[in-house]
C-alpha cells in the first residue's frame, strides 16, 4: 500500500507545479501597478515641445508599459536607447500580449499600453488613443528549398482555409502543404488572419507558442508554410513575395506590403501621463528614433 | 522533535488542499459561464470565437497516455523482470544506471530529440505534411514513462522473499515460471503502483508533448495534430487576456486534468484494497 503513495508524489509534483504557473499569470498584472496620478500632480506637466523635453529637463521616474510581446525587441531598444536621453528614468516593459496591455492603459495599471494591431471599436470608445511608434510586417515565410516565391492573398486565404492543399497547386512540387501559425490569442496570429480575412476559418497542421518556433519548424520543413513577423524573419526560411511584392522594410513603410501591422503605444484620453511617461512617448514617436526602431527590424511610421 | 516531523506532514497537506481549493474556485466560473455540458463534451475548442469545448482535449489525453502506457508498460516490466531475476550482475549494473540517467532525463530534452529527430522522421515515412501527431507524442511518452515503470516494478520484484522462488524451484518449476508465476504475482501491487506512476507521469506531461504534438485542438487521430489537456494549458496561457473567458477556461481545463488524476488515484486504490482482501 505504502507504494501507492508514493506513487501520488509526482503526479501532484505536476499539479504544483500547474498551480504555480497559473499563480504567476494572475500575478503579472497586479504587480506592474504604479501610481503615475501621484508623479503627474506633484511635478509641472503638460510640456508640449515634443522633442526638446527629452533633450533639456532632467527627468526622473519609472515608466510601466504592458502590452505587445511582439514589440518586445523594439521596446528593448527603445528603452536602451533611452537610458541614454534621460538616465533618471526607468522604462518597465512587460510582455502580456496586446489586448492585456490596452486593457492595463484603461484601467490605469500601466502607464502606456503596447498594441501590435489598431484598437478596436471597444477599445477606442472607452478613450484609448493610439500613437504609431512603428510597423511591422507580417512575412509568409516557406522553407527554403519550396520553389513557390509568390503568392496573392487569395491564395494564402485558400491555404490557410485548406481549400489550397499542395503545392502542386500553387506551381511548386508534387507535396502537400503543411500549415504553420500561432496558437488563439497571439497578436501575430490576429493580425495575419484578420488582414489575410481568414479569421477563425484556418486549417492549421501545427500550431505553436512563439514566433521563433514557427521560424524554426518552417526551416526544418520542406512542406510548411508560416508566418512570423518581418522583423524576426531570418535566412534559414524564406520570405514569399505577397502580390508580387517582397516584403521589406521600404515596401512596408509605403503601404505596398499587403500584409502589415502597426506598433501602437496606447494612452487614455483625458488621463494625463507622469512626466516621465510623456517624455517617454513623445521620444518614442519622434523622427529620431527612425534608426534605434529599424536596428529592432521594425519600420519607423516617419 | 516529534512536532517537526508533524508539521513537515502538514506541509505537503496543506499545499494539496490549498492547491485543490485553488483550483476549483478559479476554474469552475468559465465552467459555469460556458456550461458544464458544452465544456466538456463540445467538439471545438476556438478562443477566438468563443467555443470553449474540450472534448478533444479531453480524448487525446485519455488515448496519448493509453498508447504511451500501452507500448511502455510491456518493455518497462520485462526490463524490470530481466534487471532484478534474469541479468547477469555485471550487466545488470550496466543497464541499471542507463536506467537511472533515462530518469533524470529534462522532459525538454526528450521534446528536442523527438521535434529534431523523431517528428521529421514521421513525416517522411508516413509521408504525412508534418510529423507532429498524436503518434509522436505517444513515443515520447513511452519512452519517459519507462524508467518510473522499470524503477518501481524492479523494487518490488526484488522484494519478493527468496523462500518464495526458492519452494518453486524446488518443485521442479524452471526459472521462468518462476519469475512469471511466482515473482510477478508476489509483486504484483508494486507493479501496479509502476503502471500507475507511469499514468501519472504520462497524462501530467506538458513540455516533451507540446514539442512534437502540433498542439491543434483536432479530434485525436495517430497521425494528427493534437491538444493535451497539459498543452491546452500551456500554449495558450502566455497571450491570454487577464480576466478574460480564456484565461479562466484554461484554469477550468486544470480542475478537468486534477480530476482526472484523482480518479485514476481512487481507482488503484480501490483495486489494490479489493485485491488485499481476496
Amino acid at each position: 500500500m505504502k507504494t501507492i503513495y508514493r506513487a501520488f508524489a509526482p503526479v501532484m509534483a505536476a499539479l504544483v507545479l500547474c498551480a504555480a504557473l497559473a499563480a504567476c499569470g494572475q500575478s503579472a498584472a497586479p504587480a506592474a501597478v504604479t501610481a503615475p496620478a501621484d508623479t503627474a500632480s506633484e511635478n509641472d506637466t503638460g510640456d508640449s515641445a515634443p522633442v526638446e523635453t527629452t533633450g533639456t529637463a532632467e527627468l526622473s521616474g519609472t515608466v510601466n508599459t504592458d502590452g505587445s510581446t511582439s514589440m518586445a525587441d523594439v521596446m528593448g531598444v527603445l528603452t536602451e536607447t533611452y537610458r541614454e536621453v534621460q538616465p533618471g528614468v526607468t522604462v518597465n516593459y512587460s510582455g502580456t500580449g496586446s489586448g492585456s496591455g490596452i486593457e492595463g492603459v484603461l484601467a490605469g495599471t500601466c502607464d502606456i499600453g503596447l498594441s501590435s494591431r489598431e484598437l478596436k471599436d471597444s477599445e477606442t470608445e472607452q478613450g484609448a488613443v493610439a500613437h504609431v511608434v512603428a510597423l511591422d510586417g507580417v512575412a509568409v515565410i516557406v522553407n527554403p528549398e519550396n520553389g513557390v516565391a509568390d503568392l496573392t492573398v487569395e491564395q494564402i486565404a485558400d491555404i490557410y482555409t485548406g481549400k489550397v492543399s499542395n503545392w502542386s497547386e500553387l506551381g511548386g512540387d508534387d507535396a502537400p502543404i503543411a500549415v504553420y501559425g500561432r496558437e488563439d490569442g497571439s497578436g501575430t496570429r490576429s493580425a495575419f488572419e484578420e488582414i489575410v480575412g481568414v479569421e477563425g476559418e484556418c486549417a492549421y497542421t501545427n500550431e505553436y507558442g512563439s514566433t521563433g518556433d514557427v521560424i524554426g519548424n518552417v526551416a526544418g520543413n520542406a512542406n510548411a508554410i508560416g508566418y512570423a513577423s518581418l522583423s524576426a524573419v531570418d535566412d534559414s526560411v524564406k520570405a514569399v513575395a505577397v502580390g508580387g511584392v517582397t516584403p521589406t522594410e521600404a515596401t512596408v513603410k509605403d503601404g505596398s506590403y499587403a500584409i502589415q501591422r502597426p506598433f501602437l503605444m496606447v494612452t487614455k484620453d483625458g488621463v494625463e501621463l507622469s512626466p516621465a511617461a510623456q517624455a517617454f512617448l513623445e521620444y518614442a514617436t519622434s523622427p529620431d528614433v527612425a534608426e534605434t526602431i529599424a536596428a529592432a527590424g521594425a519600420v519607423a511610421p516617419n | 522533535m516529534q512536532a517537526v516531523f508533524f508539521l513537515c506532514g502538514l506541509v505537503a497537506v496543506g499545499f494539496v488542499l490549498l492547491i485543490t481549493v485553488y483550483l476549483v474556485l478559479s476554474g469552475l466560473p468559465a465552467i459555469r459561464q460556458i456550461g458544464l455540458f458544452d465544456f466538456l463534451l463540445g467538439s471545438t475548442w476556438a478562443a477566438g470565437q468563443g467555443q470553449f469545448g474540450i472534448l478533444p482535449l479531453i480524448l487525446t489525453s485519455v488515448w496519448g497516455t493509453a498508447g504511451a502506457v500501452l507500448l511502455g508498460v510491456p518493455v518497462g516490466f520485462l526490463t524490470a523482470v530481466f534487471l532484478a531475476k534474469v541479468a547477469p550482475r555485471r550487466l545488470a549494473d550496466v543497464v541499471r544506471p542507463a536506467v537511472s540517467l533515462l530518469a533524470g532525463i529534462p522532459s525538454v530534452v526528450y521534446g528536442l530529440v523527438g521535434m529534431i529527430v523523431l517528428v521529421p522522421w514521421l513525416r517522411d515515412a508516413l509521408h504525412l505534411p508534418a510529423g507532429d501527431s498524436l503518434l509522436a507524442a505517444i513515443l515520447v511518452l513511452a519512452v519517459m514513462i519507462l524508467p518510473s515503470i522499470i524503477n518501481l516494478s524492479e523494487t518490488a520484484l526484488a522484494a519478493v522473499p527468496k523462500e518464495y522462488e526458492e519452494a518453486s524451484l524446488a518443485l521442479g518449476a524452471t526459472d521462468l515460471e518462476t519469475y512469471f508465476r511466482v515473482s510477478v504475482p508476489a509483486a504484483k501491487s508494486g507493479i501496479a503502483a509502476a503502471v500507475v506512476l507511469g499514468i501519472g507521469r504520462a497524462i501530467g506531461e506538458a513540455m516533451a508533448i507540446l514539442m512534437v504534438a502540433g498542439n491543434v485542438a483536432n479530434m485525436p487521430a495517430l497521425t494528427k495534430s493534437v491538444r493535451f489537456l497539459t498543452t491546452g494549458i500551456a500554449i495558450e496561457l502566455n497571450y491570454s487576456a487577464e480576466g478574460s473567458l480564456q484565461r479562466q477556461a484554461l484554469f477550468s481545463i486544470g480542475l478537468v486534468l486534477f480530476l482526472f488524476i484523482m480518479l485514476i488515484n481512487v481507482l488503484l486504490d480501490l483495486v489494490l484494497k479489493h485485491d488485499k482482501e481476496v
